[in-house]
C-alpha cells in the first residue's frame, strides 16, 4: 500500500511515521514537503506529530495553509484516508476537516505519558482491526489536547460514531484522573463523518515494537493496511 | 488605518488560563476580581480604500486565520489615518 507523510516546518514525528510504515510494516512510504501540491498516488496520508510553525497563532493554525492542504482537503473530499497524529489532529481541526477544536490542557502542564484508551468504534478504517471495547496503551506527549466542541455537535458525532477512540484507566472506565487533559467526553480521537479522515492525540508510531514499551499502535497501522486490502 | 484586533476564548469554554491568573490575583489579595480571560491582541496597519472596506476585510482575516470561531470570539477597532 502507499503511505505519504507529510512534513512541515517543525513537524517532529514524521521520521517515526515512515519507520513503522517502512521498517515494521514494510510498507511504501514518501515523505511529502508541505509546499508540494501532488499526493503522488497515495492511498493514506499521514500529517506527523510536531510543533508546524512553531504553534505560532494556534497550533496548526498556519500549517493549515500550507500548499499542501489544499491537495489534503479534495483528497479526503474524494474519499482518500487521511490520518492525524498528535499536531496533524490540530492542523486537521484547524482546517474544518474534522469537528472541534483542541486547546490548552486544563492542567496547564505540558503531559507526556503512556495513557490507555478505549475503542468505542471498530467499523471505521482506521480500527477495523480491532473490536469495539479493546484497550490500548498509547504515548501522549502535548500541551494543547483538550479537546472540544460545541454541545450539540459532540452529542451528534457521538450519535454517528464518530467518537473513536476515549481515556479511559487500565480497567476500561472512564474517570476524570485519568483524563490527561480534560478533553470533553474524554475524547482522545475523532473521525470525520464520512469515516475516511482520522485525528487522535497519542501517538500510535512511537508504539510500534515491545523494545518501545508496546506495540498497540500497529493496531491502528494495520487496521489501515486491512481497509485498503479490501 | 490601524487595526486592533481582540480574540478571546468563548465564553462556554473552558478557559484554565483565565482561571490560573484569576486565583493568582486573589492569593496576591486583590479581592473582588471575577471571570478573568485570557485572549490576543493583535495589531496591524492595512490599506483599504474606506473603513467599511477595512472591516470587511478584518472580519474575513479573523473568521479565516486571526480567530478559531470554534472555541473563540473576537473584535475589532478600525482607526482612521
Amino acid at each position: 500500500m502507499k503511505w505519504a507523510v507529510a512534513r512541515f516546518p517543525g513537524s517532529l514525528d514524521d521520521d517515526d511515521a515512515l519507520y513503522v510504515l517502512r521498517e515494521v510494516l514494510a510498507q511504501d512510504a514518501s515523505v511529502l514537503w508541505h509546499k508540494n501540491e501532488s499526493l503522488g498516488d497515495a492511498e493514506c496520508v499521514v500529517l506527523p506529530g510536531g510543533f508546524s510553525y512553531g504553534d505560532y497563532l494556534r497550533c496548526g493554525a498556519i500549517a493549515r495553509f500550507s500548499p499542501i492542504m489544499r491537495s489534503i482537503a479534495k483528497f479526503a473530499a474524494d474519499g482518500g484516508l487521511v490520518l492525524g497524529i498528535c499536531n496533524g489532529f490540530q492542523i486537521l481541526c484547524e482546517a474544518h476537516l474534522l469537528p472541534g477544536a483542541l486547546t490548552r490542557n486544563r492542567s496547564l502542564s505540558f503531559v507526556c505519558e503512556t495513557v490507555t484508551v478505549r475503542v468505542e468504534n471498530c467499523h471505521t478504517p482506521f480500527t477495523g482491526s480491532m473490536r469495539q471495547g479493546d484497550l490500548l496503551r498509547l504515548p501522549i506527549k502535548h500541551g494543547e489536547g483538550c479537546y472540544v466542541a460545541p454541545e450539540q455537535e459532540l452529542r451528534q458525532m457521538e450519535e454517528r460514531g464518530q467518537v473513536l477512540l476515549r481515556y479511559v484507566d487500565s480497567d476500561g472506565h472512564l474517570s476524570d484522573r485519568v483524563n490527561p487533559n480534560g478533553s470533553m467526553r474524554a475524547i482522545a480521537g475523532v473521525a470525520n463523518e464520512r469515516f475516511n479522515v482520522f485525528g487522535l492525540m497519542p501517538h500510535p508510531e512511537h508504539a510500534v515494537e515491545m523494545m518501545l514499551g508496546g506495540n498497540d499502535g500497529l493496531k491502528i497501522f494495520r487496521s489501515i493496511v486491512a481497509s485498503v486490502a479490501g | 488605518m490601524r487595526i486592533k484586533v481582540f480574540v478571546r476564548p468563548r465564553q462556554e469554554i473552558l478557559d484554565p488560563q483565565g482561571r490560573a491568573v484569576e486565583a493568582a490575583l486573589a492569593n496576591l489579595g486583590f479581592a473582588g476580581v471575577s471571570d478573568v480571560h485570557l485572549g490576543r491582541y493583535i495589531v496591524l496597519a492595512l490599506d483599504a480604500p474606506s473603513k467599511a472596506a477595512a472591516e470587511e476585510s478584518v472580519r474575513k482575516m479573523c473568521e479565516q486565520l486571526l480567530a478559531n470561531p470554534t472555541i473563540e470570539d473576537y473584535c475589532f477597532e478600525v482607526e482612521q489615518g
